[in-house]
């Protein structure tokens, strides 16, 4: 299912302009990481695709669904939206009825809701956690429910606000894996991260946005080596990146194995 | 001289079976910048909670051992005197918001109103306080409106102006972009160098290792090393234990078994380390 934002503009209630312009195409099943300052307008953006937000003047379209068209409630059945702070998200008694209440809502049939459940469950490793109340778990495993609860639903487009804020490493390695995941069952991903080697390491492409704009927009190789644009938005290039720049290898590493083989030469 | 000083401290939240903090003994010097290190789960709010006093104060539970902040005893002090030392700025910002002023400015005030700062010294104490920061554009703004990164710069900022001993801050600056951290380092550091004591949780170890004095690393509610930033930063065993390291310091030691990092030298944490060590 492809996106297609075209011209998008946005002001507030308030009068704060957040988006000017902003035009893009997302194909079906790519992995697209958006990056930029505080404020630069990502969460903004993405609030547009399951209709949180509706444009001031440009459109967004979900497959062939215009955003303006449909209701919030029927956009769920195409793009899932994890929040930022899952403590905005999550309101069941215990996980398992948390992570069904999507798909109950999406309307599938009872066996599909269990199977959708089981499997969100397996993937976050919440398997053993499912008569708790979220509240009663650390926020860490509090995000992987609001994860969990997302992927159960099942939607082609798939968006992460954050996801590796304040987890560990081990955490951030599971993020990693259930994107993997997604990515082979080809959906469409799209994650606002500040956690650059996360991007470098999990995305083949990179947004970058400054004050309501997209300053960058391309392959992570081409987009995260570019220090000087991303620095006019606050974004410091990968560590590997910087590392590599420094050392004067000719072509921009992102990761550790493009690293080590620049480094062999 | 010791301004924090815990001894055998084992604390157990109420309606729990095991401890969190297990025989913890720590003691932090006037004008010291601890960093704490540590999984999710180990530990790490809970000893914020237990040295800003909110356990078992706020939180009850069962403490053993004493904690001691410039002078005083947790379990003989109320929070109230407590918070005059010891100043928390709390993971999750939203959670410290107070939810009662209707402006960031008067959101920064909340405190000083609270421990009887008088009105005119109460306006250029808030005014410098967000000027340190950088916040200053968004005083007349609705706490509750801002980005995660822009809460969190207002709830540090509602701490220092506080002027506590004792700074205790835990993951200040997880949803703020890397320029943000870095300035909010930079100010942590001045904080510091002014004398006053910082006590800060924190995932971004190359951050740690450039302003830290000592490093703790917390592992399952004990101290399993510490020590100076670089030492404990590289050592093989947080990799072990899913600690996260800086990718200079994992890929400096692949490259070490690849015969492409000299096998003497210590393992890189920050980018100048990993630049001299790789031109080597």
């Amino acid at each position: 299912m492809n996106i297609e934002i075209s011209d998008l503009q946005f002001t507030y209630p308030t009068g704060v302009q957040a988006l000017f312009g902003v035009s893009l195409e997302i194909n079906s099943g790519e992995q697209v990481a958006i990056v930029g300052q505080n404020g630069a307008g990502k969460t903004t953006l993405v609030k547009h695709l399951n209709g949180l937000l509706q444009p001031t003047s440009g459109y967004v379209r979900i497959g062939d669904w215009d955003t303006k068209q449909h209701s919030v409630a029927k956009l769920a059945h195409r793009v899932g939206y994890v929040f930022q702070n899952p403590d905005e998200q999550l309101f069941s008694k215990n996980v398992g009825t948390e992570v069904a209440f999507g798909p109950k809502n999406l309307g599938y049939a009872s066996a599909q809701i269990a199977a959708l459940v089981k499997d969100a469950l397996e993937l976050t490793e919440l398997s053993d956690k499912t008569e708790t109340n979220p509240y009663d778990l650390s926020p860490t495993w509090r995000k992987m429910v609001a994860i969990a609860s997302i992927i159960a639903m099942d939607t082609p487009i798939v968006i992460f606000d954050e996801p590796t804020t304040g987890q560990d490493a081990v955490n951030i390695a599971r993020m990693a894996s259930v994107i993997a995941k997604l990515r082979t069952q080809g959906k469409t991903v799209i994650t606002i991260t500040h956690d650059i080697d996360f991007c470098a390491e999990n995305f083949g492409r990179v947004i970058a946005m400054s004050r309501g704009q997209m300053i960058l927009d391309g392959k992570s190789t081409m987009v995260l080596g570019q220090e000087e644009v991303l620095a006019t938005t606050y974004v410091d290039p990968p560590q590997l990146t910087r590392l590599g720049k420094r050392l004067g290898f000719e072509k921009t590493v992102t990761n550790k194995a493009e690293f080590l083989a620049a480094l062999q030469k | 001289m010791a301004i924090i000083n815990l001894q055998n401290v084992t604390y157990k939240y109420p309606l729990t079976d095991s401890p969190v903090l297990h025989n913890i003994n720590l003691q932090v010097n006037e004008g010291e910048f601890v960093a704490v290190i540590g999984p999710n789960g180990a530990g790490k709010s809970t000893l914020c909670y237990t040295i800003a006093g909110f356990v078992p104060h706020f939180f009850k539970g069962e403490l053993t051992g004493t904690v001691e902040v410039a002078g005083s005893e947790s379990s003989n002090s109320s929070l109230h005197e407590w918070v005059l030392n010891v100043g928390l700025a709390f993971q999750n910002p939203f959670n410290q918001i107070s939810g009662a002023k209707y402006t960031v400015f008067e959101e920064i005030a909340f405190g000083l109103e609270n421990t009887g700062v008088p009105r005119e010294e109460m306006k250029p104490r808030v005014e410098a306080a967000m000027k340190l920061t950088d916040i200053s554009d968004l005083a007349d703004r609705s706490p509750y409106s801002l980005s995660g990164g822009q809460q969190q710069r207002v709830a540090l900022t509602s701490i220092l102006v506080m002027q506590p001993k004792v700074l205790v801050l835990d993951e200040p600056t997880s949803q703020m972009d890397p320029i943000g951290t870095r300035e909010v380092f930079s100010v942590i550091r001045t904080m510091a160098e002014q004398g006053m004591t910082v006590v800060l949780v924190e995932h971004k170890v190359e951050w740690i290792a450039k302003f830290a004095d000592r490093v703790i690393a917390l592992y399952e509610g004990q101290i399993l090393l510490e020590g100076k930033p670089q030492a404990v930063l590289t050592s093989d065993l947080l990799m072990d234990k899913g600690f996260g390291i800086s990718r200079y310091t994992s890929t400096a030691r692949e490259a070490r078994n690849q015969g492409l990092w000299q096998n003497d030298r210590p393992l890189p944490v920050t980018l100048d380390e990993a630049v001299e060590g790789f031109r080597k």
